[in-house]
């Protein structure tokens, strides 16, 4: 749950986050023009800066609220991992496939610490203690359980970032004085990209193909359905799986059509997939 | 927990200073102001170099190159299912699902980006020809490791050349494909180096952030060349 994925989550509480960042080129021009490059840390910065200015003068919340908003939703799933590590099965599984978990965590966790840093620097005071709800965890009675979670958290959270790429599409680059030139669009995707490396990895340990077939043990759940649902085999207006569609003589499997694509999860699916999970 | 802003990983500062659309916007003024002859010449951004594929700029430069990748890919897993290791493996091993799924996956992005590209009345770039005989098809490290070079650059290319398309069609038909490479990376590293699929050279995590290391079209073009035949190396500079 990052970048794309807080756009989602702030969608629910500010119906007009989207409008309100739409005149994105005076946003960013705005910033500045400090030519040092460097550093994915700039990140945060970005997010601060984008936000102060799409909320200033208004009454739809501060910065601060806004930020503590997306701290919330990366505890959440950074506390979802801890609570994995913490819980009794986590011991019945393989020295290998705890290392995975803990290298996962560590990125939530990394999250976390980014979103905190960012509510300090503007001058807040960071939420805390924001946790997978104790009620659903307490189902989980296997660390096969467990991961079954994680897969769906993880798949959820690549097909909502994708929902929101095009979101950021012709924002330019920013110069951050101090920091350096970042491109939004392309840091979002280089954290969407990660999230589909650790969302292969879980289904791996689950014995699931890495990709999205329509044939998943899971495939049924909301995470692969939706407006757009995974087993889709038509892109761009081809079906793909009709007989020399796009290539003469040559027919896919509807099972490779469907793997080779993710697609994507509206903000409002996302969120009816992820509210459940959130409280005490 | 503090952010050393200052720490900026080198790989970042690669990116050269460019003024933003501005090779667009100059193509546009000109040519809309000028006559037919001085449009056509600016449509060569510079001299063509004899023998280089030139993907072009834009929405069908990102595409072409795009399909460069593919193409290169689905050429690498066809070869690999050719060769000894694969024909070696046990009958219904997983490693022979998995590199039969992934170049179906290839083949299909390959020839779907070539119709888009069609589609969208522009011209595709030439089926490239491939020189991966640097690399022994019969020896698994061999094929593995040239694999994840191929799936971690090509994640980093849909990262890097996300920026050039102006359609958004484009730029989600790129994000949907995009994460099932990165599955594909992640997978070929956990084959190759067990909980390797987000390790440090890849994912930022060293620098307490985790995103995917980032790789310039022109950084990408040079790891896809040392695969391409004299003739078929790619020149990306139109999308600068």
């Amino acid at each position: 749950m990052n970048f794309l994925n807080i756009l989602t989550q702030l969608a629910e509480v500010d119906s007009d986050v989207l409008d309100r960042l739409n005149p994105r080129r005076a946003v960013f021009a705005s910033l500045g023009t400090v030519a040092k490059r460097s550093a994915l840390a700039a990140t945060p910065v970005l997010l601060a800066s984008m936000f102060q200015k799409a909320y200033a003068g208004t009454n739809a919340g501060n910065p601060v609220d806004v930020f503590n908003y997306a701290l919330t939703l990366e505890q959440l799933e950074a506390d979802f991992y801890n609570k994995v590590q913490a819980s009794p099965f986590f011991l019945t599984a393989s020295a290998a496939d705890q290392a995975a978990i803990k290298q996962i965590s560590k990125h939530e966790t990394a999250h976390v610490a980014l979103l905190t840093t960012v509510v300090q620097g503007i001058g807040g005071t960071p939420v805390t203690g924001n946790t997978f709800k104790t009620s659903v965890f307490a189902t989980l009675t296997s660390f096969a359980a467990q991961l079954q979670v994680a897969q769906l958290l993880e798949d959820t959270g690549v097909r909502a970032y994708k929902g929101r790429a095009t979101d950021l599409q012709g924002i330019a680059d920013v110069n951050i004085p101090g920091v350096g030139t970042i491109n939004p669009l392309e840091s979002a995707l280089r954290i969407h990209s990660v999230e589909a490396r650790h969302a292969a990895h879980i289904r791996g340990m689950r014995m699931q193909t890495a990709w999205i077939s329509g044939t998943g043990d899971l495939d049924t759940q909301a995470t692969y359905q939706g407006a757009t649902p995974e087993s889709n085999t038509t892109q761009a207006g081809y079906n793909l799986t009709m007989a020399g569609v796009i290539t003469p003589s040559v027919t896919y499997s509807a099972t490779d059509v469907a793997a080779a694509f993710d697609e994507i999860l509206t903000p409002a699916e996302v969120l009816a997939i992820a509210m459940p999970l959130i409280g005490a | 927990m503090p952010i050393p802003f200052s720490a900026a990983p080198s790989a970042l500062a690669d990116y050269p200073p460019r003024p933003v659309d501005a090779g667009r916007r100059s193509f546009v003024k000109y040519a809309g102001a000028t006559a037919a002859a001085l449009a056509l010449a600016g449509c060569k951004k510079h001299q063509q170099i004899p023998g280089v594929v030139e993907v072009g700029s834009g929405d069908a430069g990102a595409l072409n190159f795009a399909y460069a990748q593919e193409q290169l890919q689905a050429a690498f897993y066809a070869q690999v299912l050719a060769g000894d290791y694969f024909r070696n493996l046990a009958a219904g091993s997983a490693e022979q699902q998995v590199f039969t799924d992934i170049a179906r996956h290839e083949r299909i992005h390959t020839d779907f980006l070539k119709a888009l590209i069609i589609q969208g009345k522009a011209t595709p770039i030439q089926v490239l020809t491939v020189d991966f005989s640097a690399v022994n098809f019969g020896d698994r490290h061999a094929v593995l490791s040239t694999a994840q070079l191929l799936e971690d650059t090509g994640v980093a290319a849909y990262n890097g050349v996300a920026r050039f398309f102006t359609v958004p069609a484009y730029l989600l038909l790129a994000a949907k494909i995009v994460s099932v490479e990165a599955r594909h990376a992640a997978l070929i590293r956990d084959l190759l180096t067990p909980n390797s699929f987000v390790a440090n050279d890849v994912v930022t995590l060293a620098e307490g952030t985790s995103l995917e290391r980032p790789q310039t079209p022109s950084q990408v073009a040079a790891i896809f060349n040392t695969f391409l035949a004299p003739g078929s190396t790619l020149d990306v500079t139109g999308l600068y």
